[in-house]
């Protein structure tokens, strides 16, 4: 009986998780296409950034409760792939024929449940207590913020009721249990001592129970929420950009262009097809990547924090343009499911969303890149809006036009004619 | 000591037409060409280079700009005019080795040029001096500045943009200055806020300059020197100085002007 529930609540939670991911799936079907290569060096950048979380030690305090929780995480999902196969074939405690593995997972698994209930009880202190400045700015909705509480505290009820499992699982098999309890053991005898077996037992299969509902209550949550980062983080540090942060991806549309009007005679005609648009100017003009970022983010805003623009005052918050682009995506696909290709609300991600004025205060110093623990790239996208701008748009302040037509004139920013290149030589012997 | 050599610079076409085609070309940069405080510092990496004897030219006339501040505001086209352009004057003088004090022209050429099929090497002049002070081809005075205390910005085309945050600090520690470190520094240094064609824009409404902030940043560790490595920092610097008011007690030199000084005074 027991094992029939839980294969129907799995099925549920594996339902109700691949309608989420059909949604997303076809979210990325509208982006655009990009080529991933480099396999073995991403390999390499996913073992030190995402795995051993060398980026979210730049903030070091921060960044050890952050890497306690993930790598507690990490061996506690062992214990729950276990959880699953005694559920669904009626076992208990299958993989404890492991030996020396089953008692480095427990262990490891019971020592680390009660440092997360430690790192959440902070990491909730913050967020109610302190006022930290990059957890605010006009990006952070009330949905932010309850959406940070509603996580913290279904990864508390999570580790309580693994700590409470851990706990009845060593009172009722005190004389002879597999695996180990270091913490848990210490805890039973001032917690249930004195218990009847039944009273035990039914204290096991509630945490039990409770333990396994909750982690399939919070698969499902996570997609539509900003810590669905558990689930892409991974994956988009393993996709990250190889390249050096000063780099910026060339255009070969214009680069075609170009060449035909430099040399009509050597080089092919562009290809007339439907014109693609340059730049970015509506979620389907981003790339995979700059969705997948999006759904990376989970908002800590290390980015904003380091931001020259809003450090000083401007606009600009290298955080919202992620935040928008997921909530402007999440708006547009439904129209686009419904009307097809003729979708048209009015609205667009660069205008309706994130402003022309922000996109203009970026100074492409990649201190929000640099900073971001999940590899997000945040200057390329807000350089793909500006080449929309200028390249569709023609719209570029005063001082960039000027600059522009300098160029043209007399191939310097500053208007000042070619011969006057030499002009510094006459101070040489001075 | 007081040098008597007479200072040269090749140009590439003047070579070519006798049939040489130097080691390096210098390529100047826009700045480096027509900013009044900027051509200071381009002379004196310029004598560095007649010192330290290496075998370099400069476009003169014919270098044109590589079209960055063009990309970086979204415009190309233009770039793309640019590079096109460049590309062809840098291979018709055979080009394999730039240098530059610029760390944009740096970063476009040694990054993004490859996707236009310009390949170089591309050596920025903090990385190159460095090396003309490890194998001796340049030797400093250490009491010249030894008084002197000194604080160095890092621009981010080099530093962040391209991992490069120690050579400058190496030709620094040859000065004989008392170095010292803002607390934002290295991969934490703040922006001068002149990246991204910032330079040539007014920038938007905010509560504050970028370049004051960091100036602030940097007057605040009571160095006398703010030592920079890139063109548009220099501005940014040395306006935020003059905006506090604070020009006459702290100087903003670039890297190869001090390396100049320890040199030759």
């Amino acid at each position: 009986m027991n094992q029939i529930i839980f294969l129907i609540t799995l099925l549920i939670t594996l339902g109700v998780f691949a309608f989420s991911m059909r949604n997303l799936w076809y979210n990325f079907s509208l982006t655009r296409h990009e080529k991933v290569s480099d396999w073995g060096r991403r390999i390499v950048i996913m073992l030190k950034v995402a795995i051993a979380q060398t980026k979210i030690f730049r903030y070091p305090l921060a960044g050890i409760f952050h890497a306690l929780v993930f790598w507690g995480f990490i061996v506690i999902t062992l214990g729950s792939i276990e959880m699953v196969i005694d559920g669904l074939t009626g076992t208990e405690r299958i993989m404890s024929s492991t030996g020396w593995f089953y008692n480095f997972v427990t262990a490891s698994g019971d020592i680390m449940a009660y440092i997360i209930i430690i790192s959440i009880l902070i990491f909730t202190g913050r967020r109610l207590f302190l006022r930290i400045k990059r957890f605010y700015g006009i990006e952070m909705q009330p949905k932010s913020k309850y959406d940070a509480l509603i996580a913290l505290s279904i990864i508390m009820l999570l580790m309580l009721s693994l700590a409470g499992l851990n706990i009845s699982y060593f009172q009722i098999h005190k004389m002879e249990y597999a695996g180990l309890y270091p913490v848990s053991a210490l805890l039973a005898a001032n917690t249930l001592e004195g218990f009847s077996i039944y009273e035990l037992h039914f204290i096991h299969n509630f945490c039990w129970w409770s333990h396994i509902l909750l982690i399939f209550l919070f698969a499902n949550i996570l997609p539509y929420s900003k810590h669905f980062h558990v689930f892409t983080s991974i994956p988009n540090v393993f996709l990250s950009r190889l390249k050096p942060l000063g780099y910026l991806k060339n255009m070969p549309s214009v680069t075609a262009e170009i060449k035909y009007m430099l040399y009509p005679e050597t080089t092919e005609a562009p290809a007339e097809t439907v014109a693609e648009r340059y730049g970015v100017k509506e979620v389907n003009d981003v790339t995979w990547k700059n969705y997948l970022d999006s759904l990376a983010c989970t908002e800590c805003g290390r980015c904003t924090d380091n931001c020259p623009a809003n450090i000083t005052g401007k606009k600009l918050s290298p955080r919202k343009i992620f935040v928008d682009l997921r909530a402007r995506m999440k708006e547009y696909s439904v129209g686009r499911k419904k009307m097809g290709e003729t979708f048209e609300d009015g609205k667009t991600l660069l205008h309706s969303y994130i402003t022309a004025e922000e996109l203009w205060a970026c100074t492409t110093c990649n201190a929000c890149a640099t900073e971001c623990p999940v590899n997000i790239n945040h200057p390329a996208l807000i350089l793909d809006m500006r080449r929309y701008l200028v390249l569709e748009e023609s719209s570029a302040p005063s001082g960039l036009n000027a600059m522009f037509a300098n160029i043209e004139n007399n191939g310097a920013p500053w208007q000042y004619p070619p011969e006057d290149r030499l002009n510094w030589l006459s101070d040489l012997n001075k | 000591m007081e040098q008597q050599i007479q200072y040269s610079v090749p140009i590439m076409a003047d070579l070519a037409a006798s049939g040489k085609y130097p080691e390096y070309l210098f390529w100047v940069g826009c700045a480096g060409a027509f900013d009044a405080r900027y051509k200071k510092v381009t002379v004196a990496f310029a004598r560095l280079l007649n010192h330290a004897n290496v075998d370099f030219a400069i476009l003169g006339s014919e270098e044109t700009c590589n079209g960055d501040p063009a990309r970086r505001a979204g415009n190309e086209m233009l770039f793309q005019m640019q590079a096109l352009k460049v590309i062809e004057i840098l291979n018709q003088y055979q080009v394999k080795k730039i240098i530059t004090c610029c760390p944009h022209c740096f970063n476009i050429f040694k990054n993004e040029y490859p996707d236009l099929g310009g390949h170089y090497e591309v050596i920025h002049h903090s990385q190159f001096l460095q090396e003309l002070l490890d194998n001796g081809r340049l030797k400093v005075d250490k009491q010249v500045l030894k008084n002197q205390s000194l604080v160095y910005h890092d621009p981010c085309y080099l530093g962040r943009g391209n991992n490069i945050y120690e050579p400058a600090r190496e030709v620094n520690n040859a000065l004989g200055t008392t170095n010292v470190e803002m607390p934002r520094n290295r991969s934490k240094a703040l922006c001068c806020g002149a990246g991204g064609a910032q330079m040539f824009k007014e920038s938007e409404p905010g509560q504050k300059e970028v370049n004051v902030e960091r100036t602030e940043e940097a007057i605040k560790t009571k160095a006398g020197i703010i030592a920079t490595s890139c063109p548009f920092c220099m501005t940014m610097i040395t306006d935020g100085l003059k905006f506090k008011g604070k020009e006459d007690e702290v100087k903003n030199y670039d890297i190869a002007e001090l390396l100049y000084q320890a040199i030759f005074k």
